[in-house]
């Protein structure tokens, strides 16, 4: 009886987006491989943004709401190689050698001030966030143009210094996902998607019954298959061991000689290196950037997605950032739709996936307080030997 | 035991002051190889200081160090951090559990020492970069398991253990590092059943065979004289016993422990109220049969109470206090005395039945004791007893005002003021009455001596016009002269108005001093309850979890 309402608690929230999503879905009217179409696009755009929180997770740091910064670091990287137009696989990877030390001093910056706020990282995390946006808007709205030499007047507000609100990222558009330009396609019309923005495609493989053609971001999947390797392999390495042990018990891991707030720093430079990695890879996606805007939601649905796929507070698998991005997005997708066809209001679906970011958000907060509640009381218990009762 | 070798260990009068407060003085001995030491002594007698110097606590050197010399195998030795007792080879077994509930047993035993793969990444970086290798982590666990005698499986992950397991893991712990040579175990058995506590008995003699040294700190004085060669009795800081274990029945440690003759407690201060009828109990009778046909109903009647306090767990507790009578609950720190009191006026989660002459209590709500007239004196003076930053007279009158809706002014339930004018007069009763020092009823409580703060408290409770008084720890932390007064007053009140009193205390003379009758309170449960005319080392023996039973035993073996 405990057993099954555990793994009903456990698995609540995936559940419930799987059946909101089994009524939507043909409400909307997509088709099969419109829907994976989209699935595979927003798997590559979200994916390396919601693995970055793994590793605060793993070492008891729980949600990395800080995540933001990195992704302020990832956009100045990218401001500065569309003022030098830099362009294609060389400017991303100029954009990430910017942000990567911009992203290592932020992050050095959050563990501090983490170590200093102990068992409440979640909610400071959140507030460091709206802290160094205001930084992160006073240096690109006052300073690049002034101070930090920015030429291209496309970038730049009339008035000569400031970044425009919104800047074409044509230069990089795409050029991670198109790297190895790959479809598949039904086996009639195969010819027609043979080339995508110009260049020629390879077919991977033909499945019968397909209607249309599915492009496949496949060097980004390779990045983040990459990546989903590292993560792997960092959890068998001591400093993965001692981020586990130092997640379950801060106090046994200090006296065991592990150096709990070097180890719960570098957990949160990971995580914010690769927030920033991840923010430029999601730009490079969406080929604009909102300069003031792109990094605001960024945390908030990575998380969201991460829980819906149903990790916790202190537990997060890989396979709960897939499983959340297909969930999430999925809703993403077909609500809109389902809303206008049934309400005749697309905006249902806009205030849906809003109201449920949030909601989810909350819900797992909750239970992450009443479980470790009952945790304490069955700890306590067990100091009685079980005796007693009740 | 092997005459002219050079000891592993040897202290040579060893010292240390805090503040100028004494709490070691000269304590000399040696630890050979493979030798079991019981280290045995009463809170307070100096088991704790003498662990933190040999192990280098900084508490140690950010107090000004310690007298007297430390030697290891003959070399001089000061240890200013643990990390260099423990490259000396001295372990340490704590009574709580430093182990990681999720994690294996291998990779506890081995936790922040894995067994690493190379890796040229780690060139690089650090150690810390390679990755585990489970197979030898493993492989080393099992070994140090073995050493011990039982059967673990390393695989295994410490949150489905039973407590005995985890007591194992943690000596594994230690004998894993490879240098451990000298073995410290602060009470390993006081979490484990009666069967578990044998195999680890066992496996400590095991140890000990192959010529790892133990110091092995317990108040189960049957085991510490089953398992140990030498036995030595601490007491006010000062090493009263060192002799061989056969040499010493359980009784005469007790003894040594407590170290005071009956005949130094004031028998004058006995005098029972009128309501109790005076009747001999002697020890036996006492232990024998803790619940007793009585005709007059009892004041408070607990049966079978549990609570969850932190660190005073209280398992499982019955016992009757009479009208009129002062009640003392004593034991050792830490094995649930304080739970007692706190749990029945629901503080702490609690169950069980608890009657009030007669009527059942609701537990769990403060509220509810509070409204049966029982009043309450906290241990925690400064966190519970008293609003710090407001002044005596909202302290006095607070809970009365709170809960008996007493110095008000108005209409109850529609508006009340405070009524500032019968507060303050209250508060002075009682500052001329408790003559607590201070400047009026406007001082703030928090700007007073603990002595006065204590006074503060009990006027607090006495506001309150109490059927019962429970009190924790009236004397703990307030000078000689302050201490005698408050027990003085607490006698005064129960004379005057013949409130049932019950006081809880680690200070066993001061119960002995002014209680009727004692409950030693042992493991959380009641040990047994004896006249507090009975001799001191009657209450040692219980205190040290020595029942009749054993002793009898022991003295017919």
């Amino acid at each position: 009886m405990r057993k099954i309402f555990d793994l009903v608690a456990n698995n609540a929230v995936p559940a419930v987006f799987i059946i909101i999503s089994a009524f939507a879905i043909p409400l909307s009217g997509y088709s099969a491989s419109y829907l994976i179409q989209e699935l595979l696009t927003r798997i590559g755009r979200n994916s390396f943004l919601i693995l970055s929180l793994l590793i605060p997770i793993m070492a008891g740091m729980g949600l990395n709401f800080g995540m933001v910064l990195g992704a302020m670091a990832g956009q100045i990287g990218l401001l500065f190689i569309c003022d030098w137009g830099v362009v294609g696989i060389p400017g991303m990877v100029l954009a990430c050698l910017i942000g990567t030390p911009i992203a290592i001093v932020l992050g050095i910056f959050c563990g501090h001030v983490l170590n200093r706020a102990k068992g409440r990282e979640m909610v400071t995390s959140y507030i460091l966030g709206f802290f160094i946006n205001g930084v992160y808007q006073m240096t690109v709205l006052y300073l690049m143009g002034w101070v930090i030499p920015i030429t291209n007047p496309a970038l730049l507000l009339s008035r000569g210094y400031g970044v425009r609100n919104a800047v074409s990222l044509l230069g990089i558009r795409g050029v991670l996902d198109n790297l190895i330009p790959t479809i598949i396609t039904g086996t009639q019309g195969a010819g027609q998607f043979l080339s995508v923005n110009g260049a020629k495609s390879y077919i991977l493989m033909q499945i019968p019954f397909l209607e249309g053609a599915i492009r496949i971001p496949l060097a980004t999947l390779v990045v983040i298959a990459l990546f989903c390797v590292f993560i792997v392999w960092f959890r068998k390495t001591k400093l993965g061991q001692d981020m586990r042990a130092i997640g379950q018990s801060q106090s046994v891991a200090d006296s065991s000689g592990i150096p709990v707030n070097r180890t719960r720093i570098i957990a949160i430079v990971i995580s914010t290196v690769l927030a920033c990695y991840g923010q430029i890879i999601y730009l490079q996606n969406m080929g604009t950037l909102n300069t003031y805007n792109s990094h605001d939601q960024t945390g908030m649905f990575s998380i969201a997605a991460l829980l819906i796929g149903g990790a916790s507070v202190s537990r997060a698998t890989i396979a709960n950032v897939f499983a959340g991005v297909i969930l999430f997005h999925l809703m993403f997708i077909v609500a809109p739709v389902a809303g206008k066809n049934l309400i005749g209001d697309a905006q249902i679906g806009e205030y849906f996936r809003v109201f449920v970011s949030y909601g989810i958000i909350a819900i797992s907060l909750v239970l992450h307080a009443w479980r470790r509640n009952r945790e304490r009381e069955a700890a306590r218990r067990s100091l009685r030997g079980n005796k007693g009762g009740e | 035991m092997s005459e002219g070798n050079t000891p592993l260990l040897r202290l040579d009068h060893i010292g240390k002051e805090f503040y100028g407060n004494r709490v070691l003085s000269d304590i000399s001995f040696d630890i050979n190889a493979g030798e079991i030491i019981g280290l045995v002594g009463e809170n307070g007698a100096g088991k704790s200081t003498l662990l933190n110097i040999l192990f280098g606590m900084p508490v140690i050197s950010s107090t000004g160090g310690h007298e007297g010399k430390i030697q290891i195998d003959g070399r001089n030795v000061n240890f200013t951090s643990p990390n260099q007792a423990l490259a000396h080879g001295i372990g340490m077994v704590h009574q709580e559990f430093s182990l990681i509930p999720g994690f294996t047993a291998a990779e506890n035993i081995l936790l922040n020492r894995e067994v690493l793969n190379g890796s040229s990444m780690s060139y690089l970086f650090s150690d810390r970069v390679s990755t585990l290798n489970r197979t030898a982590m493993n492989e080393r666990a099992r070994a140090a398991i073995n050493t011990l005698g039982v059967n673990i499986s390393p695989y295994m992950s410490v949150s489905e253990m039973p407590v005995g397991y985890k007591q194992f893991i943690e000596i594994a712990r230690e004998i894993d590092r490879k240098n451990t040579r000298l073995l410290f175990l602060d009470e390993p058995t006081a979490v484990l059943a009666e069967s578990e506590a044998e195999i680890l008995i066992a496996a400590l003699k095991k140890l000990a065979r192959s010529g790892i040294a133990i110091v092995f700190i317990s108040h189960r004085l049957s085991e510490v004289k089953e398992l140990c060669h030498r036995i030595l009795v601490l007491r006010d800081g000062r090493l009263i016993t060192d002799r061989p274990a056969d040499e010493l029945t359980t009784r005469q440690i007790a003894s040594l422990m407590v170290g005071r003759q009956s005949s130094s407690v004031d028998l004058e201060k006995h005098e029972i109220p009128e309501e109790i009828p005076a009747e001999p109990e002697t020890a036996d009778s006492v232990l024998a049969s803790p619940k007793k046909k009585k005709k007059i109903r009892p004041a408070l009647k607990v049966e079978h109470l549990w609570v969850d306090m932190p660190g005073e767990t209280v398992r499982d507790v019955s016992f009757e206090v009479k009208k009129g009578e002062i009640f003392g609950i004593g034991g050792l720190a830490g094995h649930g005395k304080l739970g007692i009191p706190n749990g029945i006026m629901g503080l702490y989660p609690a169950g069980g039945t608890v009657r009030l002459f007669g009527r059942k209590l609701t537990l769990n709500k403060p509220r509810a004791a509070l409204g049966r007239k029982m009043a309450f004196v906290s241990e925690d003076r400064r966190g519970v007893g008293l609003l710090l930053d407001e002044p005596l007279d909202w302290n006095i009158t607070f809970t009365a005002m709170q809960t008996q809706g007493r110095f008000l002014l108005g209409i109850p339930y529609i508006f009340q003021v405070r009524n500032e004018h019968a507060m303050r007069r209250e508060a002075r009763k009682f500052i001329d009455s408790l003559s607590i020092k201070c400047t009026g009823p406007g001082q703030l409580a928090g700007e007073l001596s603990g002595g006065n703060q204590q006074k503060v408290c009990l006027a607090k409770a006495f506001v309150l016009r109490p059927n019962i008084l429970l009190i924790c720890e009236p004397t703990r932390g307030i000078d000689i002269g302050a201490k005698s007064l408050v027990l003085d007053t607490l006698k005064e009140y129960n004379r005057e108005n013949g409130t049932t009193i019950i006081i809880t205390s680690s200070e066993l003379e001061e119960l002995r001093s002014v209680c009727n009758r004692v409950a030693i309170v042992d493991e959380g449960k009641i040990a047994g309850i004896l006249p507090a005319s009975s001799p001191a080392e009657d209450f040692g023996m219980l205190m040290m979890g020595q029942t009749r039973h054993d002793e009898e035993g022991e003295e017919s073996a």
